[in-house]
C-alpha cells in the first residue's frame, strides 16, 4: 500500500489535493495510506515550502498548485 | 494597441449608453470601462508570461540562493526575488519556518516578506502604462529600498527575540529536496493555474480600485486637492497614511486610483505613501504571521513601515 503524504496549512487548495487524491484511490478501488501534514514545523523538517505538496513514500512528486488528474493515477497504482 | 480600450470606453459610454461627454457620470463610466478592460487584459497576458518564466523560481530555490551569502548581499537578493514572487499568505509560515531553520537570517527573511506583497513585475508594468515608467522606477526603488532598510535593522536591533522561540528549534533537513524537473507543457499549465489563481484573488481588488478612481475622477474636483493635499500642506503626508494602514488592497487595485490621484495634482510623494501603505499592510497576513512572530514584532512591523511610508513621502514630495 502506497503512502501518500498532502502538505498544506488548511488552505483551500490543500483540501481539494486531499479530497482529489481520495477520490482518485475511491475509483480506482486502490487502498492507500492518506495522510494531510498541515504542521509547518514538520514541513520545514522535510524541506517543503510551496504548499498543497504531495510526497508518495517519502519522495516529493508534486508542489504548488492542484496537481492533474492522470499524475494521481500514477501515484496511486 | 492599447487605445482599443479608449474606443470600447468612448463606445460603451457615449454610444450605447448615450452619456453626453462633458458630464461628470461620463467621465466616470468612461473612466470604469477603459480601466477595467486595459487591466484585466494586461494582467492577464503578463501573469501567464511571467508565471511561466518563475515556474525556474521556487521557494526551495530561494532559500538554497539566499543560505549562506554575505548579509549585504543577502537582503539584496531577498528584495529582488521577493518582489518577483507573488504572495500566497498560505505559504508564508512554512517559508518563514524554513528559512529561519536553513540558517537565514530573520532581517534577510523579513526583507523577502516585507518586499513580496509590496513589489510585483506586473504591477510595476502597470503603473509605467497608467502613469509613467519615471512612477514605475519610484515605486520598485522605494518597495526594494524599505524591504531591504527594514531588513537590516531587524538585524542591527537584534530582534529574534520577538520571533517565537519554537521557529529557531526546527532542523532543517540535511539534503536539499531534488527539484522536481518539469516538462514545457506543465510549467504553462502551472502559469495558467497561477493566472487563474491571482485573478481570482484580485478582481474584486481591481473593481474596487477602479469604482473609486473612477468616482474620484468624475467627481472629486482638481481645486479639492489643490487646497486640502497639496505639497505645501505638512499634515497631507501622514494623514494620507494613516488612512491606508487599516486599509489593504492587492497592489493591481491601488493603480487606477493612483492613476487618478495623480492626475488630480495630488503630489508623487504622497499618492506614492498613500499606495505603499494600503499594499504592504494587511491585517490577514499580520494574523497569519503572529503564529511565528510577537506581538511586538508586528507592531514594530507596521510602525516601521509607516514611519518609511511618511519619509518616501516626504522626500519624493521635496525632490519633484
Amino acid at each position: 500500500m502506497k503512502k501518500i503524504e498532502v502538505f498544506g496549512t488548511g488552505c483551500k487548495k490543500c483540501i481539494t489535493t486531499e479530497s482529489m487524491i481520495k477520490n482518485k484511490a475511491d475509483e480506482m478501488n486502490t487502498d492507500i495510506d492518506l495522510h494531510h501534514v498541515y504542521d509547518p514545523i514538520e514541513m520545514a523538517k522535510r524541506g517543503i515550502i510551496s504548499t498543497p505538496a504531495v510526497m508518495v513514500d517519502g519522495k516529493l512528486v508534486h508542489k504548488g498548485g492542484l496537481p492533474n488528474d492522470s499524475d494521481i493515477e500514477a501515484w496511486i497504482k | 494597441m492599447l487605445e482599443i480600450f479608449t474606443k470600447l470606453a468612448d463606445f460603451v459610454a457615449y454610444d450605447t449608453l448615450q452619456l453626453d461627454p462633458v458630464t461628470h457620470l461620463a467621465e466616470a463610466v468612461h473612466f470604469f470601462v477603459e480601466d477595467t478592460t486595459k487591466i484585466f487584459f494586461l494582467l492577464t497576458s503578463l501573469m501567464l508570461i511571467v508565471g511561466f518564466l518563475r515556474s525556474w523560481v521556487s521557494p526551495e530555490k530561494i532559500r538554497q540562493w539566499l543560505e549562506g551569502k554575505p548579509k549585504i548581499l543577502a537582503y539584496f537578493l531577498a528584495v529582488m526575488l521577493g518582489a518577483i514572487t507573488p504572495f500566497c499568505s498560505c505559504s508564508s509560515i512554512p517559508l518563514f519556518i524554513a528559512f529561519l531553520s536553513s540558517g537565514i537570517p530573520l532581517g534577510v527573511t523579513m526583507a523577502f516578506l516585507i518586499t513580496s506583497p509590496m513589489v510585483n513585475e506586473v504591477a510595476a508594468v502597470l503603473f509605467g502604462e497608467a502613469i509613467g515608467w519615471s512612477f514605475t522606477l519610484a515605486y520598485v526603488g522605494v518597495g526594494m529600498v524599505t524591504g531591504m532598510v527594514g531588513g537590516a535593522l531587524i538585524d542591527f536591533l537584534k530582534l529574534d527575540k520577538w520571533v517565537e522561540p519554537f521557529v529557531f528549534q526546527v532542523e532543517a533537513p540535511s539534503d536539499d529536496l531534488d527539484e522536481l524537473t518539469l516538462t514545457i507543457k506543465q510549467r504553462f499549465h502551472h502559469a495558467w493555474d497561477e493566472t487563474k489563481d491571482i485573478l481570482k484573488l484580485v478582481w474584486l481588488y481591481v473593481l474596487i480600485g477602479v469604482g473609486v478612481g473612477a468616482g474620484i475622477h468624475g467627481f472629486v474636483p482638481q481645486e479639492w486637492f489643490i487646497a486640502h493635499a497639496s505639497a505645501d500642506n505638512l499634515l497631507a503626508v501622514p494623514i494620507a497614511v494613516l488612512i491606508a494602514v487599516p486599509l489593504y488592497s492587492n497592489v493591481t487595485g491601488v493603480i487606477p486610483v493612483a492613476e487618478v490621484l495623480i492626475d488630480k495634482g495630488l503630489p508623487v510623494g504622497t499618492t506614492l505613501a498613500f499606495i505603499m501603505s494600503t499594499v504592504a499592510i494587511s491585517l490577514p497576513e499580520l494574523v497569519i504571521l503572529r503564529k511565528v512572530l510577537k506581538f511586538k514584532m508586528l507592531v514594530f512591523f507596521v510602525a516601521y513601515l509607516a514611519v518609511a511610508f511618511i519619509i518616501v513621502g516626504y522626500s519624493f514630495n521635496w525632490l519633484f
